[in-house]
């Protein structure tokens, strides 16, 4: 494409500012102010995502690092004081006597990354084939979607299972852990690119259909240029809410594959791993173990649905 | 309507020629089996044994024929880690998984349709609110966790039911049910709601966000304008337009149930498919996991199959081919 | 006179909205007697529909009633709760909505849905009701109704649909009908029908009707009594010869002046002047700066040789088995240079399929298309660059033609970027004096186009059509999706520029007043073949075929207004 986008060369400087009021004034923003739920969930994902990117500085202890570890601090409860060393833990420590305060932020990084890549690898993926389905039709359309026809027939989790195994199989012993993170990403991404890929299409059915794409297409721009120019900003915020639903799901995909032990590996556990260390401790008494993971799981899935549900009902896609 | 579920039989065809292939790469290139069944020592005797008893010594076509002729049969071979047939084992497996996955999703389907309904016919009630509410953290607590939480709840603290295993099962023919004993239903209680439970959820929404898109169409208004009560439009008119697109859905929730049991399974140490399966995976065991891809994947297209008939037969836009 | 079977009282509806309480129906009053239609015409959101809706009490959330009242045969209903108000809908009062191909749920059976309505609103058996239906379907001129009793709506098609709908409305014989737009969706022949069936009706059953339409010429053909509403407010209210004739307020007189007259062809189309609404167009300006077409070589620009359509309409594995529709069928015509060439028919005659075909968006599938000589369908990579520089288009609906996600500027920017016509540096400059010419501000180049109004969006487009100064337009019902009173201003406007510019122009309509005001010459299509070309004068005067003098017959002839 020779053509230079068009915007860039042709904004006047001061659409900065007038951007931003632009942004303050939209529906979007004001649907947001009125609501509380929007606001709270909104302000809890952003609480997480931040002090799990920022973990090294807010955690106690390195729990990758051995030397930092006490075994004679093992299963301390929280806030009590360790009956050996006399430490005491905000959330307690785990067999190992890792601070579960420190494993969960460490945690919930490996969580967030594994979830936020299979989305976005799923989103590129999905929007690059529905677009082309879309836009061309015929037995491009036929063989995307009959693909994806077949990969729904299977429900998502099992995909990413068998992507996991197969994995499994190819990559030598020794590298296995190392991988390990990189295969969930690809086996949660390839699970999930269908929705996408769905949604995308059927958008662009509608909106190829406008007048405005015949416009150009009779200035006789390519499609390359019509699809991304001109269709893909029209049908980004379905994108949007299926990404934000996606994300949520992504981080419980992770967190299951981890728990049944075909995720995360205990050297980098996520916070699935982590429950599945809890759950045998469970039954003992030493509940802190699971409890506290899972309670940080289950507000960060609960916090990024509720954002996607009200991002849905605003702005009011016809979705499934 | 014929040409459409001729459509829909070769689809599935295809669906599992397409498994059938993915299953056998999987024995053909993934992995090798004999590190995985022998040990740090082996001798190459014990090797080259090993591989002419699997038969992985003989060219790729002809494995790949004799895994299709032996598939058909239902034949998959040796098990790489229990040293049996695939077979058998599965036979042995199934019933625990088909008796948990029918109890949920027969939990899911009716409370899932009857939640859906209730809350887009009250839409602003406060019962309907709370519900939607609870929903949103149904969707967000991972299957694994709901079980742990039961278990918890009703076996550690309260005592009142199992937290693992079938209890004890009565043996019909080569079928083994939990249904007649009184051990048996018990233990099903736990696993079937912690399975159903998140299908139930979507089933839920989808029945509500596909029931409050119909009240939005025109027939619905025209039918208010005809004066018609509340009653009729929601459950006669409303309703069922709305089952059209959710019964597609319901089909592939099914479905994705007697994948979930994995899950389901290995909380509650269920001696089913799904607990088969992803010892398989953790330990490699290509026959079974090849076994257990193509039996599911029939078992998703039957289902889907009926489905679509179903659909054809409630959407007289299908039945009627088009003038 | 008899007393009023329903009256309407300062009747005043309310939506509070983000922005404050706006009022779309302000004070309206007006009576319906037994076996009278009255019309209720207005632009789109003049607040008619939604006086309908408050009658029969289906107004959406939050819209409510803040004042007036609302008496049906000496009752007051406004003020009724939920469950009686359902009573009387269906009951007493009838409802008769736009599309008919929404209103009737898919699912049910024609025969179904009549004989609940029946059996909800008369207490009968259900063989009873089942005759009732019947005999219902046969008065509402439906063909074979024991079949049809039995059939899908999908099995129907829109005028038929329609006729089920008023039968539906019928079935507890009301005593008020509201028609919202009961024809809008229907082509022209069908429309006559159904507006025939509603006044047969009214004079039969001596019910009362509220025909709400937007189409002057629905309201002289139809009804006794007129009301004329403008922003929420009626202005003039009275028996439809009188205030057609001698309209009283200045917005009805504009109204009716705006109406394309199809008796006489008029140099420029009279604007509605009220409101203010008026912009001005520099056209002069324009025609400055703009380099006159050189003439074809032949002196016809554009010859259409044969040209043919063709879509799958089933498709199969099998070549053989696959069954096509003929959208278009061997047609051929030419336009000359500096011509306005209109194109007529109903909707499905292929007219937009022709306009598409020359425009390059549809491959077609047989015959030629010769641009001043030059075969379009045959033509290299840069001959079909050259090409589209000299054509353009506008199309129909000015809400999808222009893309929501771009600004004003980069959309008329687009074509002089994409054919390298000036510097980038210039480009600013003459996207400000396309949109200034057309009337618009400088102000709206960095606007998004949800922020105007059709009228305006549709100078947005006809600034991008000039951008590339093109030599041949393409018009695709460039204004059905406007009223009536911006309809003339972009008429004038499409007018002006043929005549400053030479601009040779194919307009395709369905509205053959507008045809006659806007063409030299005109071809009439039906069912994919162009039947009949003619010059206007010639065509309008001495039609050759039938089916010509049949569409000219049907067009609303407005015979009280004087021209």
């Amino acid at each position: 494409m020779t053509d230079q986008p068009l915007s860039a060369q042709s904004e006047p400087q001061s659409v900065t500012p007038s951007r931003l009021r632009r942004a303050l004034d939209s529906d979007l923003y004001y649907a947001f102010k009125r609501s509380p739920v929007a606001m709270v969930s909104a302000a809890v994902a952003l609480l997480l995502i931040l002090s799990a990117v920022f973990a090294p500085l807010i955690a106690t202890t390195n729990p990758f690092d051995p030397t930092s570890l006490n075994l004679m601090n093992g299963f301390t409860p929280p806030m009590a004081q360790n009956a050996f060393t006399g430490e005491t833990f905000l959330m307690g420590t785990d067999d190992q006597g890792r601070d579960v305060f420190s494993t969960i932020l460490y945690g919930m990084r490996i969580s967030l990354f594994v979830g936020f890549a299979a989305v976005l690898f799923a989103v590129v993926l999905g929007i690059f084939l529905g677009l082309l389905a879309g836009y061309f039709g015929g037995w491009i359309d036929s063989f995307i979607m009959r693909t994806a026809d077949v990969q729904l027939t299977f429900p998502s989790i099992l995909v990413a299972m068998l992507i996991f195994g197969i994995a499994k199989g190819i990559t030598p012993i020794e590298h296995r852990d190392q991988m390990a993170i990189w295969v969930l990403i690809l086996a949660i991404g390839l699970s999930d690119w269908v929705q996408f890929a769905r949604v995308v299409r059927g958008a662009t059915l509608v909106e190829k259909n406008k007048d405005y794409v015949s416009a150009a297409r009779l200035i006789g721009r390519r499609p390359s240029a019509i699809m991304v120019r001109h269709i893909l900003p029209n049908i980004l915020s379905p994108v949007l809410v299926i990404a934000t639903i996606s994300l949520a799901l992504a981080i419980i995909a992770e967190a299951t594959l981890s728990f049944l032990g075909v995720g995360a590996p205990p050297t980098q556990p996520s916070l699935g791993t982590l429950i599945r260390i809890g759950q045998g401790y469970l039954f003992s008494g030493e509940w802190w173990i699971l409890f506290f993971p899972a309670c940080t799981l289950l507000a960060l899935a609960l916090s990024v649905n509720m954002l996607g549900d009200w991002l849905r009902d605003v702005l009011n896609p016809r979705l499934k | 309507m014929l040409p459409f579920i001729l459509k829909r039989v070769f689809q599935s065809f295809l669906v599992l020629v397409v498994t059938g292939a993915i299953a056998f790469s999987m024995f053909t290139f993934v992995g090798d089996p004999i590190d995985n069944m022998l040990g740090q020592e082996r001798t190459m005797e014990d090797v080259e044994r090993l591989r002419t008893q699997l038969g992985l010594d003989r060219p790729v076509p002809v494995q790949y024929f004799k895994f299709l002729n032996e598939a058909v049969r239902g034949n998959f071979g040796v098990s790489y880690r229990q040293g049996r047939e695939v077979s058998e084992i599965i036979m042995e497996r199934a019933p625990a998984t088909l008796e948990l996955a029918a109890l949920s999703a027969i939990f899911a389907v009716v409370m899932g349709i009857a939640l859906g309904v209730f809350t887009a016919i009250r839409r602003d009630g406060f019962a309907a609110n709370f519900i939607m509410s609870a929903s949103l953290i149904g969707v967000s607590l991972p299957t694994f966790l709901i079980g742990i939480l039961l278990i918890y709840l009703f076996s550690v603290e309260l005592g009142w039911l199992p937290s693992f295993g079938r209890g004890e099962v009565t043996k019909i023919g080569g079928w083994t049910t939990g249904f007649l004993t009184e051990s048996g239903l018990k233990a099903l209680i736990l696993p079937a709601i912690t399975l159903g439970l998140y299908q139930m959820t979507l089933i839920m929404r989808l029945v509500r966000s596909e029931m409050l898109e119909v009240l939005r169409q025109d027939y619905i208004r025209f039918a208010r304008a005809r004066g018609l009560s509340n009653r009729v439009i929601n459950y006669r008119h409303a309703l069922k337009n709305t089952m059209v697109p959710v019964i597609t859905v319901i089909g592939l929730q099914l479905g994705a149930i007697i994948a979930f049991a994995i899950i389901t399974e290995t909380v509650f140490q269920w001696p089913g498919l799904g607990l088969l399966f992803i010892n398989a995976i953790q330990f490699v065991d290509i026959p079974v996991m090849a076994a257990y891809l193509m039996m599911i994947s029939v078992m998703f297209v039957v289902i889907n199959l009926l489905v679509d008939i179903l659909y054809a037969f409630i959407d007289p836009r299908l039945r009627v081919s088009a003038k | 006179m008899t007393e009023p079977v329903l009256s309407i009282r300062n009747l005043t509806v309310e939506i509070p909205t983000r922005h404050g309480l706006f009022k779309p129906v302000q004070n309206v009053s007006y009576d319906i007697h037994p076996g009278e239609i009255r019309g209720v015409v207005g632009e789109s959101g003049a607040g008619k529909s939604m006086t309908g809706n408050a009658v029969i009490g289906l107004l959406d959330d939050p819209a409510r009633i803040a004042s007036g009242e609302i008496w049906l045969k000496g009752r007051r209903i406004d003020n009724l709760g939920a469950e009686e108000k359902r009573a009387i809908r269906g009951r007493e009062i009838g409802m008769i909505f736009q599309d008919p191909l929404t209103s009737l749920n898919p699912l049910f059976t024609i025969g179904e849905q009549l004989v609940e309505t029946i059996q909800l609103h008369l207490k009968v058996s259900a063989a009873e009701a089942k005759e009732r239906a019947l005999a219902l379907l046969d008065r509402v001129s439906i063909p074979d109704p024991k079949t049809r009793f039995d059939q899908y709506p999908h099995q129907f098609s829109g005028g038929m649909r329609q006729r089920v709908v008023i039968a539906l409305a019928l079935c507890s014989e009301p005593s008020v009908i509201v028609a919202d737009e009961p024809t809008t969706a229907l082509d022209v022949s069908i429309q006559a029908q159904v507006l025939d069936l509603i006044k047969e009706l009214a004079s039969e059953t001596q019910v009362g009707v509220i025909l709400v339409t937007h189409d002057m010429g629905v309201i002289a053909d139809t009804t006794e009594q007129v009301t004329v509403m403008y922003s929420g407010e009626v202005v003039e209210s009275g028996p439809t010869d009188k205030v057609l004739s001698a309209p009283e307020h200045e917005y009805t007189k504009s109204l009716i002046s705006a109406v394309p007259r199809p008796q006489v062809k008029l140099h420029r189309f009279p604007q509605v002047s009220y409101g203010g609404r008026e912009t001005t167009f520099k056209i002069e300006d324009l025609a400055r700066n703009w380099h006159k077409p050189e003439p074809s070589k032949s002196g016809k620009l554009v010859e259409v040789k044969g040209i043919t359509k063709k879509f799958l309409e089933k498709s199969a594995i099998l070549p053989s088995q696959r069954t096509y529709f003929t959208a278009v069928d061997d047609v051929s015509f030419d336009i000359k240079d500096g011509e306005v060439f209109g194109l007529v028919g109903e909707s499905g005659s292929g007219k937009s399929t022709v306009a598409r075909m020359i425009g390059t968006l549809l491959p077609v599938d047989g015959g030629q298309i010769h641009f001043d000589g030059d075969d379009v369908t045959e033509m290299s990579k840069v001959e079909m660059a050259n090409y589209r520089k000299q054509i353009q288009m506008i199309f129909q609906d000015p809400f999808s033609s222009l893309n929501p996600r771009m600004k004003v500027e980069s959309i008329v920017a687009e074509p002089l970027m994409h054919h390298k016509i000036l510097p980038p540096d210039q480009i600013s400059g003459r996207v400000h004096e396309l949109l200034d010419r057309v009337g618009l501000t400088r102000a709206a180049a960095a606007k998004y186009p949800h922020e105007f109004s059709g009228g305006q969006r549709q100078r947005i487009s006809i600034a991008r059509a000039l951008a590339t100064q093109p030599r041949f337009l393409i018009c695709d019902e460039p204004t059905s999706a406007l009223d009536v009173s911006i309809q003339a201003q972009i008429l004038n406007i499409l007018k002006d520029l043929q005549e400053h510019l030479g601009l040779t122009m194919l307009f395709i309509s369905h509205d053959l007043p507008v045809v006659r005001q806007m063409c030299d010459r005109v071809g009439v299509m039906k069912q994919g073949q162009l039947i009949e070309v003619q010059d206007t004068e010639t065509l309008f005067a001495n039609p050759e075929q039938d089916y010509t003098a049949q569409l000219l017959d049907l067009m609303p002839r407005l015979a009280q207004l004087s021209s």
